[in-house]
């Protein structure tokens, strides 16, 4: 090929009209890849079941209930007057991850928590450990009657799902 | 060769005619309507669908069910599109039978969005003892399944008619010219003003055919609208791409004495 | 093939090159010196690669979702078309991507067919390509058994019932290919696990089926041997990759009209309907792409017979290399072969329209007429046509009738055109 100076320019034109046919290119394979990638996620059956609505009328105070939401287990526990005062006299600034009981539970006497170990995703004991909480048996994490962890590998609280009261008798949980 | 491609081409031209011209004989033309949802930016008329549900669900449901459709359909986009206030009405309207609960018992509770639509018997035996032996289609996908689709639906639901001359019917078989053999076990379903739609609209038999197609038409194609909508952009897309290509063959190209 | 040494640059291109050649190949597929008068009928080797490859990435992710079961097979496809996120595209991607990939590869091979891309010393790549659309055949029956439809059901039934017409083990092979005494669950979950198998299997010999087009090169639209590389040949990337790409993209474009505007149009209504062992469909026919050899099946009164001259009509096409006696391979220079050609094109149409008629009366006499013929051009028109036909002279080199316009396939049928630049 020739290789004057009125060739550079025609190159150049060349360069933007293969560099926009790349591009385009580029944006069509990306935009086809996405229904292949998007297909994992939740479909529309799985979303609808994304709240569960639990009767709690017949429950006692120091009772407990685990009830499973999106495949997971959700404690409920209306606590008694000793584990609501035991979970508000301790001081936040001794916890390894300082969140106050009355953030955790709006209302005193129901905590309503994922049952699952933040650690590596077991399901802990209830009433159990050294600070009458939760306790996890896979690697010995200890949780308190705010499900607070206190001891052990685990790095965080359970998690609070998002829930309400319906009613006096039913949590709405998701 | 020209010749020979020209009887090649009569040949199949004529064989696809004499066919044409055969299966009209079997089954007459359909009734003509327009359909919202055809061509390159077909959309469901909302409103119709809206009324469509309305005869399902007061005409139809008692026999045929949909059991592919769940209440959250109907408030989701490109479907009838109620309001979510509305289709949570509208299922609570219904029972479901749910359980067990904690003391083993099966009970039951109103229906929520995420429940299929309930179905009118329990199972295929139950709905052909009901029925003098012809079960009722489901029908969620039934514009799909039959020939003709859409146009062959309307068609039916307004082709009942006496029979003609020497065609003997037995009891509880009635005659429709759209109907595969022409006869069918369903009565006339729809006649003027059998319901009383809730947004004015007339309710004469066409009327209600179209809403009740058109809806059928959405449960069986319930992304019909999205499916238009990106088949559009992803065409154009692939024009433009190939305009661009075309021009980048061109070019690269012309550095050999070739045509491409 | 390109027969320099290739070293890479790099010192650690070199050292990994050194123990898996794989930047040789990329560079031997890179200059794979490609006949610079390849017409488009040439692209659809690429479209079928993409073809296939679609396929399997859709299917994989149909898989999915998709239950093996005779319960809930219908139900969880209705859950893809309704709920899955963009569960609908993917399966009418991957359900008209079945009916375009053979539409790719029916042009592909009579392709081969018009410039004798068959013979020597292609035989190889020939039968690898009959192997190949056999496994296509059986795939796409599988996967239209899948979703358990009416159509689904009664083929299945139909299909495998043609082996009991294998004398005395013929009842027992059909059993024991339905793991029951009819059409089941067993045979669902059997055929979705080929199903998953057979596209890998083709994957295989596509490979070896572009390896063995590597050895001797492409044929041409003259169909003359040409020196590689040369003046004639233009490297792979990027000629032909962007012709490839260029057409390969106006596929898509009908693909994509099939898939968003008419995705049901190449599908039986049945099929909507969930399969019921008690009521066969009216009329039970099989997807477009296999009505010719339907139309073989049943133009033949005999049972066996029938099941005989269906499995012979793709059989016999292993054996045309040897059937075609003529030396010259593209029909641009054999004026007779190419009359005989088109009326092959017209007969294999004609058996698939009356493959998709009720088989009887003028339709029935039509197939068997169209069969008769199908079998007579391989086994008798070919081989006389071999010493019998006055072939007209071939060129020298490509250049000589590229240089007077491009041998396409318009070019090719008008014969004036193609002897004038030969003179």
């Amino acid at each position: 090929m020739m290789s004057d100076q009125k060739d550079e320019k025609k190159t150049e034109r060349r360069d933007f009209l293969l560099t926009a046919t790349a591009a385009a290119g580029v944006v069509g394979v990306s935009a086809a890849v996405w229904p292949l990638i998007d297909q994992m996620n939740p479909d529309a059956s799985v979303k609808a079941l994304a709240s569960t609505e639990v009767d709690v009328s017949s429950m006692q105070p120091g009772q407990s209930l685990t009830v499973l939401w999106r495949g997971k287990p959700v404690f409920i526990k209306r606590r008694t007057e000793d584990e609501i005062k035991q979970a508000r006299k301790v001081n936040i600034n001794d916890l390894k991850h300082p969140e106050k009981d009355e953030d955790r539970a709006k209302n005193p006497e129901w905590l309503v928590m994922l049952g699952i170990c933040t650690h590596l995703g077991c399901v802990p004991l209830t009433d159990k450990g050294d600070y009458d909480g939760w306790f996890c048996p896979c690697h010995g994490s200890h949780y308190d009657t705010s499900g607070r962890i206190r001891k052990g590998p685990a790095p965080t609280n359970m998690e609070i799902p998002k829930y309400e009261f319906v009613n006096t008798n039913t949590i709405k949980i998701g | 060769m020209s010749k020979l491609k020209n009887i090649f081409f009569v040949l199949i031209f004529s064989i696809i005619a004499l066919n044409s011209s055969n299966s009209a004989e079997k089954s007459p033309a359909f009734l003509e309507t327009k359909w919202t949802f055809k061509g390159l930016f077909g959309k469901f008329d909302r409103a119709s669908l809206q009324r469509g549900y309305q005869v399902y669900t007061e005409v139809c449901a008692s026999c045929h069910s949909m059991k592919y459709l769940t209440y959250r359909n109907l408030a989701e986009t490109g479907g009838p599109e109620f309001s979510q206030a509305e289709a949570k009405a509208i299922a609570a309207s219904f029972e479901v039978t749910d359980g067990p609960n904690s003391t083993g018992e099966m009970f039951v509770r109103p229906a929520k969005l995420s429940d299929k639509f309930v179905m009118p018997y329990a199972n295929e035996q139950e709905a052909k003892a009901a029925n003098g032996g012809a079960y009722p289609p489901d029908m969620s996908v039934l514009v799909k399944a039959r020939k003709g689709g859409a146009d062959y639906i309307y068609s039916l639901l307004l082709g009942y008619s006496e029979p003609p001359e020497g065609v003997e019917l037995d009891d509880g078989v009635y005659y429709n010219k759209y109907m595969y053999g022409n006869k069918i076990k369903m009565p006339a379903p729809l006649s003027d003003d059998l319901v009383e739609y809730t947004d004015g609209t007339k309710a004469t038999a066409e009327q209600m055919s179209k809403d009740v197609t058109n809806f059928l038409m959405w449960s069986a194609e319930p992304h019909l609208e999205q499916r238009h909508k990106t088949g559009f952009r992803v065409i154009a897309y692939l024009i433009i791409l190939t305009v661009l290509v075309y021009f980048t063959m061109k070019k690269i190209w012309s550095r050999v004495e070739s045509k491409v | 093939m390109s027969d320099h040494e290739y070293t890479p640059s790099s010192k650690f291109g070199k050292w990994f090159n050194d123990r898996l050649p794989l930047l040789t190949l990329a560079n031997h597929l890179t200059d794979y010196p490609t006949p610079k008068n390849l017409n488009y009928w040439w692209t659809f080797g690429g479209i079928l690669t993409f073809c296939l490859i679609t396929q399997i990435v859709t299917g994989l992710v149909l898989a999915m979702h998709y239950i093996a079961h005779a319960d809930m097979a219908f139900s969880s496809v209705e859950h893809i078309m309704r709920d899955v996120n963009y569960g609908w595209l993917l399966r009418y991607v991957h359900a008209n991507g079945a009916s375009m990939f053979f539409l790719a590869v029916y042009i592909h091979i009579f392709r081969s067919l018009f410039y004798g891309s068959y013979k020597s010393p292609r035989e190889i790549i020939w039968i690898l390509g009959i192997i190949i659309y056999l496994l296509m055949m059986a795939a796409a029956f599988m996967g239209y058994v899948l979703p358990w439809g009416q159509m689904s059901f009664w083929g299945a039934t139909v299909i495998t019932n043609l082996f009991s017409a294998i004398p005395l083990v013929g009842e027992s092979i059909t059993t024991w290919l339905w793991g029951g005494y009819s059409v089941d669950n067993p045979t669902l979950t059997r055929f979705f696990t080929l199903h998953y198998l057979i596209p890998f299997l083709i994957l295989g010999l596509v490979v070896l089926h572009i390896w063995a087009l590597h050895v001797p090169g492409n044929n041409n639209p003259v169909g003359i041997d040409i020196k590689k590389p040369s003046k004639d040949t233009v490297p792979f990337h990027p000629y032909i990759v962007i012709k490839d790409a260029f057409a390969l993209l106006m596929f898509c474009i009908v693909f994509a009209m099939f898939v968003f505007y008419q995705p049901n149009i190449l599908g039986h209504a049945d099929n909507y309907i969930e399969a019921d062992p008690l009521v066969t469909p009216a009329h039970i026919v099989p997807e477009w792409y296999l009505l010719p050899f339907y139309a073989i099946l049943r133009s033949v009164p005999d049972k066996l017979m029938g099941v005989v001259a269906m499995l012979s009509a793709i059989l016999i096409l292993a054996a045309l290399p040897w059937l075609d006696t003529s030396k010259v391979r593209s029909a641009v220079f054999r004026p007779l072969f190419r009359q005989f050609y088109w009326i092959l094109v017209a007969d294999v149409l004609i058996l698939g329209y009356v493959g998709a008629m009720p088989a009887e009366g003028l339709y029935l006499l039509i197939a068997r007429v169209a069969t008769a013929y199908y079998f007579a051009h391989f086994l008798i028109i070919l081989p006389i046509l071999g010493w019998k036909e006055k072939t007209t002279p071939l060129p020298l080199s490509i250049t000589e009738p590229v240089l007077g316009g491009s041998p396409n396939l318009a070019a090719a049928r008008s014969d004036e055109r193609i002897e004038k630049t030969i003179k």
